[in-house]
């Protein structure tokens, strides 16, 4: 899987750049995939708005209700929730397109042209993968925390001021440099091993399932553990 | 010009090639025929260096391409084209895009002069028009035609064919041997085909090479292979062609 990952970067920067295939790509997996990150998160905020404000107004900090949506979002809920659900969205539908060129021969009949398919159809899904889900992230978040404006401020009378006050004084640069972080290696994450197990798909319909299943939960379990480690050592 | 060394080669744990030794002549037709599942479209896939022999060499134009790797390897294979068994068009692509494709790749050039030689191509195999079809809109007739349009366009100096007309109706796959022999003489390619429609190949073929237990059993002018006293090969080369028959007079019946 290394060697795979190392090649597609290595043929990335040798000509002929195919700018076109990355926007395409960036597309799909991207703007196609805002929809259901920005439904997510909305929901994600949400629910941490509800929680959080009867959480908090136990101890009388109704007022910290925005730092603790934001920061949530932000360092953790954010990266991984829009990296899990563009898995789901583009990541199997990857691994499909790529398991049916293979079985089909059209990824051969690349090679017999002498156009090098990772190429012309990895790298520009890996880059796509590296700006797409910091981008969506990014919507992630802000969508998320508007929706704990809305339950927190709005449906339950928190305070509008000290909402956004509250984000100003906790979200540090820190906070947003590691959500950053995450979002691109979980980009690299699901683009590195959709691309994979398509590429490498048995010749068989039961072997394109198989790849596409192994693909998302592989994606999955990959983010939450990288998640892990790279939490600890941000912190 | 295209030369196989003792190739030999093992998928899933199970010998396929058991040292190839065959040497193709330069501008001919040569077909390899053998039973189904005995490595012919392994060998074929060995020839433009898809797959890599475990061991043996394959020699293309004095250059052993076998352990080559990247734009070496790529450099090669500019002078092939192959016709998949499926066709392998790429199906986000139109008729035309498809066609287009390795002129729009290797080649720089202006956009009327692609479309003038994509019709021109799709003239030759009778897809004129249809260029604005997707493959899953065309019969496996038509996408093996485009297939071949595809192989033709950058003229290159060989072409594989990998069973180009199964699973075809004996009216197409006699219509895709005619384009094939037509497209062999007019610009005279060495092609390399892999199929076991017999007794047609013996018709379009310069030359037979029969593949059986992973080795050359034998290879001969078209003429002379079908002489052969060979009795494993005969009794292909007799059973194949009874099949044939059988299958021609019932579609005659149909119709």
């Amino acid at each position: 899987m290394l060697i795979f990952l190392v090649a597609t970067f290595a043929w990335l920067f040798r000509p002929p750049l195919r700018p076109f295939q990355i926007l395409k790509q960036l597309h799909f997996i991207g703007f196609k995939s805002t929809f259901v990150v920005a439904l997510t998160a909305a929901f994600t905020g949400m629910v941490l708005g509800l929680q959080g404000y009867y959480t908090l107004r136990k101890f009388g900090s109704e007022a910290v209700l925005g730092s603790v949506v934001a920061l949530s979002l932000i360092r953790e809920l954010g990266p991984v929730l829009a990296s899990l659900m563009v898995t789901a969205r583009a990541g199997s539908a990857m691994t499909a397109e790529i398991g049916i060129m293979r079985i089909t021969e059209q990824i051969d009949a690349l090679d017999t042209m002498a156009v090098n398919s990772l190429q012309y159809l990895i790298s520009p899904k890996l880059v796509a993968g590296l700006i797409g889900v910091p981008l969506l992230v990014a919507i992630a978040d802000v969508v998320g925390i508007y929706g704990g404006y809305l339950v927190g401020v709005n449906l339950l009378g928190g305070n509008p001021g000290s909402y956004w006050s509250s984000i100003e004084s906790a979200v540090e640069w820190k906070d947003v440099y590691g959500g950053i972080l995450k979002s691109i290696s979980f980009g690299l994450i699901v683009s590195w091993v959709c691309c994979y197990k398509g590429y490498h798909t048995r010749m068989s319909a039961e072997g394109l399932g198989a790849a596409t299943t192994e693909a998302v939960v592989l994606s999955s379990v990959l983010i939450l553990v990288w998640d892990y480690f790279l939490t600890s050592v941000l912190l | 010009m295209i030369k196989l060394v003792g190739v030999e080669k093992t998928l899933g744990g199970q010998p396929v090639l058991r040292g190839v030794d065959l040497d193709i002549p330069a501008g001919k037709l040569t077909t390899i025929i053998g039973g189904s599942g005995e490595g012919k479209s392994v060998l074929l896939k060995h020839v433009i260096g898809l797959m890599q022999p475990d061991r043996g060499e394959v020699w293309v134009d004095g250059i052993e391409i076998s352990r080559l790797k990247g734009r070496a390897l790529n450099d090669v294979r500019k002078k092939f084209a192959m016709l998949f068994q499926g066709a392998a068009l790429f199906d986000s692509l139109t008729v035309f895009e498809n066609v287009a494709f390795p002129l729009r790749e290797k080649l720089r050039l202006a956009e009327t002069e692609v479309a003038r030689r994509v019709e021109e191509k799709l003239e030759q195999v009778g897809l004129s028009g249809m260029g604005h079809k997707f493959p899953a809109e065309l019969s496996g007739g038509m996408k093996k035609r485009v297939g071949l349009a595809r192989a033709l366009v950058m003229e290159p100096e060989i072409i594989l064919f990998d069973e180009p007309t199964t699973g075809l109706d004996p009216l197409m796959a006699n219509t895709i041997n005619d384009l094939i022999v037509g497209m062999h003489r007019t610009f005279g390619f060495t092609a390399v085909m892999v199929s076991h429609e017999i007794p047609e190949i013996f018709l379009i073929s310069d030359w037979v090479a029969m593949l059986k237990d992973g080795k050359i059993a034998a290879m001969a002018p078209s003429a002379d292979f079908q002489k052969t006293t060979d009795p494993a090969i005969r009794e292909f080369i007799s059973v194949g062609g009874m099949a044939m028959v059988k299958n021609v007079n019932r579609e005659s019946l149909k119709t």
